[in-house]
Order: C-alpha cells, then structure tokens, then sequence
C-alpha cells in the first residue's frame, strides 16, 4: 500500500493504495464515484472508460500508479450540470435502456468530438467501436452524437 | 630509332594485353552473375566496411523473415489499416485503426488499452509504452509480403523510415521489437531466441543485406 494523492475532476484525492490497483477501483471504491462502470475488467467493453489527460482510458486495466501526477475526468466531472454538448444529446434523444454502459459510451464520444467536432458516421464507427452496449442502442448513439456535434457548433458560434 | 621501334611493339602489345585481361575479366563478371541465387545488394543504404557474403547473408535472412512474419511481430504491420490479434492474426477485435501516426484514431488510441507492462491474464491486452502500428506514411507492412519484397522493403530508407545502416542495426533491441519475446500470456513466443533474431539481423545486414530471390 502507498499514499497517492490523485486529481480526479479538478478535486484531489489522498488514497491509500496499491499502485498496481487498476483506476477503476481507486475511482468507484476509494473516492467513492459510482458513475464509471465496471464491465469485463479486460479493456474489451467500454463501460470504464474515463479521461486521463484528456485520453479515453480504460480504467479497469489501468494501473493507479499511471493516473498519478495526471488529471482523471470521470462521468460525474465532464460537465458541472450535466451540461456537456454530449450529455445534453443523450438526454434529447434518451439514448439508454438499462443505461449500464453509458457513462462509458459519452466519455469516448466527448474525446471524438474534441478531435473531429463535425464526425461522419465512418468517424463515429472509428471512435466507438471499443463501447459494446447489449441493449444494442447504436443507432440512437449515432444519432446523438451527431446532434451533439451540432450543439457544439452553435455553442461555439453563439 | 631501333630502342624506340622496340618499345613500340612493347607499348603494343601491353595495349592488346590489358584489352584481352578486361575482356576475360568482363566474361569472368558476366558469368559469375549469371549464377548468382541472390540480387544484388540494395542501393539505398552505404554499407561502408562490410564483408560482403550473398550465400551467408541470404542464409541470415531466413531466420530473420521466420521471426518478423510471426505473429508477435506481424501482427503490428498488417496489410491494412487495422492490427492483428493472436496467434492465428486475426483481426484485432472492435477494429482499432491505425491513424496518421500509427496510435490509433479519438477514443480508439492504442494507449487506452495497452499499458506500459502487460495486463495479467489471459486475453488481456499485452503492454508497452510505445505501442503503435507504423504510420500512415510509412505502413512498413510484413503480411503477405515474400521474403525477397520484405528483405528489399527493409533496407529501403524511402520505406524503413529513413533508416541507414546504423539505425537498422540498433533497431534490433527497440524496445516495442524486444516486446515480442514478452508477449503476456497465452501468446507463443516467435521462432527463436531475442539473441539468435540479433545475431541473424546483424549478418544479414553486415553481410551486404541481401534479398533472396524468391
């Protein structure tokens, strides 16, 4: 066990840990955010995906110890009011069923559209197709993340 | 006038002399290359001082297009645009893209998943910090190539990633190469040693880096 101070969503963390703990279990059990999923624990489903810098990790398999000194956004950090372009898409068009892989789904979204903010469908397949959902809601992911594009647009142009 | 005569004909027949050796050693050339089993040696790179040896480097290169058309190797230059996965390189499964810089594409990026050590267990992602395809402008592919268009392939800098003699050599203990001898579990090591790919890579190239015929 080590002390390890971690930033997640812009709040500083002093967790006692095993550096080799995967992140997903410092986040949900340690500092008590519930929001990041686990899934398969094996980097094959997309339901832990959070942001490490920026990037779109899983954090079933990644280790504390990497996330030290780094930024972690969680689901509960992406936006303030639940407000992010992405967010606000998935509530418009009521995205989910069970709902269970979710945070996973609007946190890789979220990195797609900051690196192509107008993505084609070929970019959303590109982007997504590590974000398995078993209540099968692709399309309506589509289709959200292209709205989410154009809320972005106007807020950018607003 | 006598002294002058006879260095003449000396001066002659040293002329006719010199013509018939080069043209015996012309013969002599032609004929040898006419059964060489091998090219000749690439013309991108300088070799600087090699001891050059078709037979031994051709020889070298078995061993080498043996290890780089494994799976622990060849499954990171596909022939398309998404990687391979185990040992019967299939396509890596959710189908990762290469991207411009070879780190993969948004939320797709090799780093995501691949950490700086292998993950334990079966079928979890195997680890290096480095973990990339080759990039989009320079794909490097092995599947599907013979060893003649690979062994060309790699000793040319306008596709090796402006790779000299030297460069070629280090690469040898890159650490993503290295990572083929530590591949996670459940993953078949390639066909020899780290040392005996080494000692292979380096005659083939000290050799004259030769690609075989086929």
């Amino acid at each position: 066990m080590a002390k390890i101070i971690l930033n997640i969503n812009s709040k500083k963390y002093p967790l006692e840990a095993d550096p080799q703990m995967p992140l997903l279990w410092a986040i949900r059990d340690l500092a008590g955010l519930k929001g990041t999923k686990y899934g398969c624990g094996v980097a094959q489903c997309g339901a832990c995906v959070v942001h490490l810098d920026g990037e779109a990790v899983r954090s079933c398999v990644t280790k504390v110890s990497r996330a030290v000194g780094k930024k972690v956004v969680t689901i509960e950090g992406l936006s303030e009011t639940n407000s992010h372009p992405v967010q606000k898409a998935w509530q418009d068009i009521d995205v989910p069923q069970c709902g269970y892989c979710h945070s996973g789904q609007i946190m890789s979204a979220a990195v797609l559209l900051r690196e192509k903010p107008d993505p084609t469908d070929q970019d959303i397949d590109d982007a997504m197709a590590g974000n398995i959902c078993r209540c099968g809601t692709y399309l309506r992911i589509r289709k959200a993340i292209h709205m989410a594009a154009e809320v972005q647009k106007k807020a950018v142009k607003g | 006038m006598k002294r002058d005569r006879k260095t003449g004909k000396r001066k002659l027949f040293s002329v006719q002399a010199a013509t018939v050796l080069a043209m015996l050693l012309f013969i002599v050339a032609v004929g040898a290359s006419a059964f060489r089993k091998d090219d000749a040696p690439v013309k991108e790179i300088r070799l600087g001082v090699m001891n050059r040896d078709s037979i031994e480097s051709v020889k070298a290169f078995e061993t080498v297009y043996k290890v780089l058309m494994s799976p622990r190797c060849m499954n990171c230059h596909p022939a398309g645009d998404i990687p391979l996965q185990g040992d019967d390189s299939h396509l890596h499964t959710m189908g990762p893209k290469r991207g411009k810089d070879g780190k993969g594409v948004y939320a797709m990026k090799c780093l995501n998943c691949h950490q700086e050590t292998n993950t334990p267990g079966l079928h979890t992602p195997p680890g290096n910090s480095h973990w990339h395809l080759p990039p989009a402008a320079m794909k490097m592919v092995f599947q599907g190539k013979s060893a003649h268009e690979l062994a060309k392939q790699l000793v040319d800098k306008k596709k090796n990633g402006n790779k000299d003699i030297r460069k070629l050599i280090t690469h040898a203990d890159d650490g993503l190469v290295l990572g083929a001898w530590n591949p996670g579990e459940g993953r078949t090591l390639p066909p020899v040693s780290h040392a005996e790919f080494k000692k292979a890579w380096l005659t083939w190239i000290q050799k004259g880096a030769y690609a075989p015929k086929l």
